[in-house]
């Protein structure tokens, strides 16, 4: 089964639905542990620093953006670890799933800046591509 | 924290490779910063050159970019127009010199003191600042102008999505300075604004009187570019250091800024410090330790070197593109959410250090006033002692010190109290000073006058003691 299931979330509505996909699929096993994965953008970083009144206010905003992810998860009662990385999201979740050789990657199709997302192609996309295990991808 | 070693060669071929986009990005910045100042684009390169290469050993924060800036540049501007060359040169040794007295003083701890308003407010200021320094460059001049402006505009926000690894201002610059070569359109170039020599810099003692009277000129000004420069430094450490998820030494910075600084006047370069921007840039393309930001120095030199005679055929309004590009990065674009999201008191420190700085044009003013307002607004805040009547038990909320004192005392002078007796709690209150327990004392005396038994109930530790030691004789809980 899988153990090590890699959980993209960044606040939005579409990671709370891929946080339950992971329940239900983490749920038929009692050794699986949820990992999951913020990215701080690179993007963002000189305006979190800025609005960000200390290093664990920023810590704590941060912490903030897995909460909806976080909370799905405790409730169903399934081990998990939060991990935040520093990147460029697509990449960042990439290289993290690849290097730990995670089982699984589950990512919302959709994160909270769809105007990006036009420009640049979605995270979602560049993630199934590239990474060495199998991904669900949740609507 | 890393070892000296891994510092600098923990990531040999990412540091080489994004110094050297580093110096690309750096030439058009450096230039423009020179014509900002006021000085020969070479003052600017020279700086950049002196400041990263020093910095890269000196340095508390590995990986950051340091280089002449426009905060700099901006402050320097009367100086220069006033007393001229030598007199920035002077006032730059003077400024590393406070700087570095500053970085044994461990000034970083009181940037904890400066309020994120205010750091918001500064960017911005910047921003607005950089932006204005350009309108002269192309307000008015010819249509011609307008297109270069517009079509670099295009460039540098277009080509990014496309060409990732060569950064797009030198993309830009190359295209459109071979365009107004060869199609002869009548422009004006960085060379009717100032000379590039393809020299290295030398080192020269400032041209100006050892006396007492330079110092008065000096001083002020070294003291507001020692100030700006620390600050934008120290906030571009937390980013770099935020980026990489590494911590770093501020008062090591901050003296290494002062060290860069300090030799990089000797070297005919202008005053300068870390650049956000460029040090993203840096994280961006995969620099993390010293020897990105040695190359970065290095290779600006060797390029001006090679290519002195050409960057000088730079059309200006293709750097005027680039700086407004810049700007609009400098911007804190989550500033309108700021303004309407933030306590009311952070929206107004913020509006006022933006206005302050556009006003006066010095960002050191524009930080003192934004640090003094809020302050003041702090004070006035914790000072407003909310009194809570229950029957006859009074809930004092808030702190009791010299500011809230008076407001307390009133309180109970004015209060229509019909009990004989009274409980005044102090479990959501803490006494701080002097004041605060003659307040109480005060307030005690007044109310047995009027005939009415008090009880002080709640007071925490520290404040029991300090009343005890200052109201020993009255002690009546």
């Amino acid at each position: 089964m899988y153990k090590h299931i890699l959980l993209a979330a960044d606040g939005s509505e579409n990671a709370v639905r891929a946080a339950k996909e992971a329940v239900k699929i983490a749920g038929l096993s009692n050794e699986t542990l949820i990992d999951i994965v913020y990215v701080a953008d690179f993007e963002k970083a000189k305006s979190d620093v800025l609005h960000a009144s200390s290093n664990s206010a920023l810590l704590l905003e941060r912490r903030k953006k897995v909460q909806n992810a976080e909370q799905v998860i405790n409730a169903a009662g399934i081990m998990y670890k939060v991990t935040i990385l520093h990147g460029i999201p697509g990449p960042e979740i990439i290289k993290y799933a690849n290097e730990n050789q995670v089982d699984l990657v589950i990512i919302g199709s959709r994160g909270l800046n769809k105007l990006q997302e036009m420009v640049i192609g979605s995270v979602s996309h560049k993630v199934m591509k590239r990474v060495h295990c199998p991904a669900l991808i949740v609507k | 924290m890393q070892t000296i070693k891994q510092q600098w060669f923990g990531n040999v071929r990412g540091d080489i490779l994004s110094g050297i986009v580093v110096a690309l990005a750096l030439i058009p910045e450096a230039i423009a910063f020179s014509i900002i100042a006021g000085v020969d684009p070479m003052v600017g390169l020279y700086a950049s050159f002196c400041i990263a290469v020093v910095i890269a050993f000196v340095g508390g924060r590995p990986g950051m970019i340091s280089a002449a800036t426009g905060a700099m540049a901006l402050l320097m501007v009367p100086l220069v127009k006033d007393h001229g060359l030598e007199y920035l040169l002077a006032a730059t040794i003077l400024t590393g010199i406070i700087q570095i007295v500053f970085g044994v003083c461990k000034v970083a701890k009181i940037m904890k003191f400066i309020p994120n308003a205010v750091m918001i407010g500064f960017v911005n200021a910047l921003a607005i600042l950089i932006f204005m320094a350009q309108v002269p460059h192309f307000l008015g001049i010819s249509t011609m102008t307008y297109i270069f402006v517009a079509v670099t505009l295009i460039i540098v926000y277009t080509l990014p999505r496309f060409v990732k690894v060569i950064p797009a201002p030198l993309i830009a610059i190359v295209i459109l300075t071979t365009i107004a070569i060869f199609s002869g359109v009548e422009l004006r170039t960085i060379g009717d604004l100032g000379n590039i020599s393809q020299s290295l810099p030398s080192f020269l003692l400032p041209n100006v009187p050892f006396s007492l009277e330079t110092l008065k000129i000096i001083f002020p000004y070294s003291l507001a570019l020692a100030i700006v420069g620390l600050l934008e430094s120290l906030l571009t450490s937390q980013i770099v250091d935020d980026m990489t998820a590494t911590e770093s030494d501020k008062n090591k910075e901050a003296r290494g800024q002062g060290i860069a600084n300090f030799i990089n006047g000797f070297f005919g370069g202008m005053a300068g410090c870390a650049m956000i921007g460029q040090s993203v840039i840096n994280v961006k393309s995969g620099g993390r330790g010293r020897l990105s930001t040695l190359v970065a120095g290095m290779f600006l030199m060797f390029l001006i070197l090679v290519l002195g005679n050409l960057v000088v055929q730079i059309p200006m309004p293709v750097l005027v593109g680039i700086m407004i590009m810049v700007s609009i990065g400098t911007f804190d674009w989550g500033s309108f959410t700021y303004l309407v999201k933030a306590p009311r008191t952070d929206a107004i420190v913020m509006l006022a250090t933006v206005v302050i700085v556009v006003w006066t044009h010095d960002l050191s003013k524009g930080v003192l006033a934004g640090v003094l307002l809020s302050a003041i607004f702090f004070v006035v805040k914790i000072s407003t002692t909310n009194i809570i009547k229950q029957d006859m038990h009074y809930m004092v909320e808030g702190q009791l010190f010299f500011a809230s004192a008076d407001s307390f005392v009133n309180y109970f002078k004015n209060a229509d109290i019909q009990e004989k007796t009274i409980t005044i709690d102090f479990s959501n209150s803490h006494i701080w000073d002097d004041s605060g327990v003659a307040a109480l004392s005060k307030t005690k005396d007044l109310l047995r006058e009027k005939g009415i038994k008090v009880e002080i109930v709640g007071l925490d530790g520290p404040s029991q003691k300090i009343v005890q030691q200052l109201d020993g004789m009255s002690s009546s809980h």
